[in-house]
């Protein structure tokens, strides 16, 4: 995988688009699912994927070969979305209410079309609970849980990518789950 | 439970959670959750905030046609690369660009060397500078062929008559059995050349 990926960042280097094209295709589903769990919203999530790929191609002069491509990409993507955080931050609760209309109108379109058993229906109602519990945490614990139990990475390598010790990781590791907990414990 | 044991119990969860416990430590946290119900539950609790979190992992998918529009943004790319990868991609056309190239170049070559007056040593002909002369009443016997010079025929020639970037000049005595050809452009050389080539 890795020989793959770095062989595919030379021919990028040389200026071939179709190895970053093969690239994309690998990290595309990481990448959006980190997006859209941070934000919680598919446009945005798109947006901000679709923008930290570019940062990488237009930046791939500035990835150290010794590091892992994933980890650095990570770190693009990660950025992005708490800059839009923050950037959104004042009518978040405006945001709020139109994701929770757009979220029902495609839950209905859905239960409609296809009819759905009502087992599938609470269980999306479930997840839907679970992302807003997510969407609640402060953006820096946020990062950390995801990362950690959606993405499946290391301590060490979440530290490498939000660029702090991984004594700062796993103390934000802990605030995030009890505060999680707090959120969650009603289900 | 009182507040210090749930401040020490609450921190070997965690440690717990994150793989990090000591065994001692592990034995003195299943001890404590057996006896103590709210601890046991919170820490229930905790177990199951990642398992919700876990089972929302990989349900959701990049959007269709996402790498084609991440291309789509990328600044244009050069010619050259396209070039190669055309070359990549088409492993044989290459090869027959390749061999056509050389071919060529060998054609060429010999094209220059083949620039100088030459032509079929017969008995017979007499030659004034770049004129290659079949006397009067006299017979060749044979093909003859003239490079960058021209045939004068008075005689009469027993075969076929190819001259090659010259002129050819039939006296109304003169007679040949075979075909002639006169050959001017470069292309018709090249197609005498590889019908040559053939032949052979």
């Amino acid at each position: 995988m890795d020989v793959f990926i770095r062989k595919k960042i030379r021919q990028v280097l040389k200026g071939d688009q179709n190895a970053f094209g093969e690239i994309v295709e690998i990290y595309k589903d990481k990448v959006y699912q980190l997006c859209y769990r941070m934000l919680g919203n598919r446009h945005e999530a798109e947006d901000v994927a679709q923008e930290a790929f570019l940062r990488a191609y237009l930046n791939i002069r500035r990835y150290d070969e010794n590091r892992k491509f994933s980890t650095w990409l990570y770190r693009i993507t990660t950025n992005l979305c708490i800059d839009r955080i923050r950037k959104k931050k004042p009518d978040y609760h405006l945001d709020a209410d139109i994701e929770g209309s757009e979220n029902l109108t495609l839950y209905s379109q859905i239960a409609s079309s296809s009819h759905l058993p009502e087992q599938e229906v609470e269980h999306m109602e479930l997840q839907e609970s679970i992302q807003q519990a997510i969407l609640k945490l402060p953006e820096k614990y946020r990062a950390v849980i995801i990362l950690k139990y959606m993405e499946e990475l290391s301590v060490e390598e979440i530290a490498g990518i939000l660029d702090m010790p991984v004594g700062t990781v796993k103390t934000r590791l802990h605030r995030g789950r009890e505060a999680l907990r707090k959120h969650l414990r009603k289900l | 439970m009182n507040a210090d044991c749930q401040k020490e119990i609450t921190r070997y969860m965690h440690e717990y959670l994150d793989g990090e416990l000591p065994k001692e430590q592990v034995v003195k946290l299943r001890e404590h959750l057996e006896q103590c119900q709210d601890c046991h539950q919170h820490f229930q609790e905790l177990k199951q905030s990642i398992m919700f979190v876990r089972g929302l992992s990989n349900s959701v998918k990049a959007p269709e046609h996402f790498t084609e529009n991440v291309l789509s943004l990328l600044p244009k790319e050069k010619r050259t690369i396209k070039l190669q990868r055309w070359f990549h991609l088409h492993p044989f056309l290459t090869a027959c660009a390749i061999f056509f190239v050389f071919m060529m170049g060998s054609f060429v070559a010999l094209w220059e060397q083949d620039q100088q007056f030459s032509f079929t040593k017969q008995p017979n002909l007499v030659v004034k500078g770049n004129t290659v002369i079949v006397p009067k009443g006299k017979t060749v016997k044979g093909d003859l062929v003239v490079r960058n010079g021209d045939i004068r025929i008075e005689g009469e020639v027993d075969g076929d008559v190819t001259v090659i970037n010259g002129e050819k000049y039939m006296a109304s005595a003169g007679k040949v059995t075979g075909n002639i050809q006169e050959i001017h452009q470069m292309f018709e050389w090249l197609w005498f050349h590889m019908k040559e080539l053939v032949a052979q």
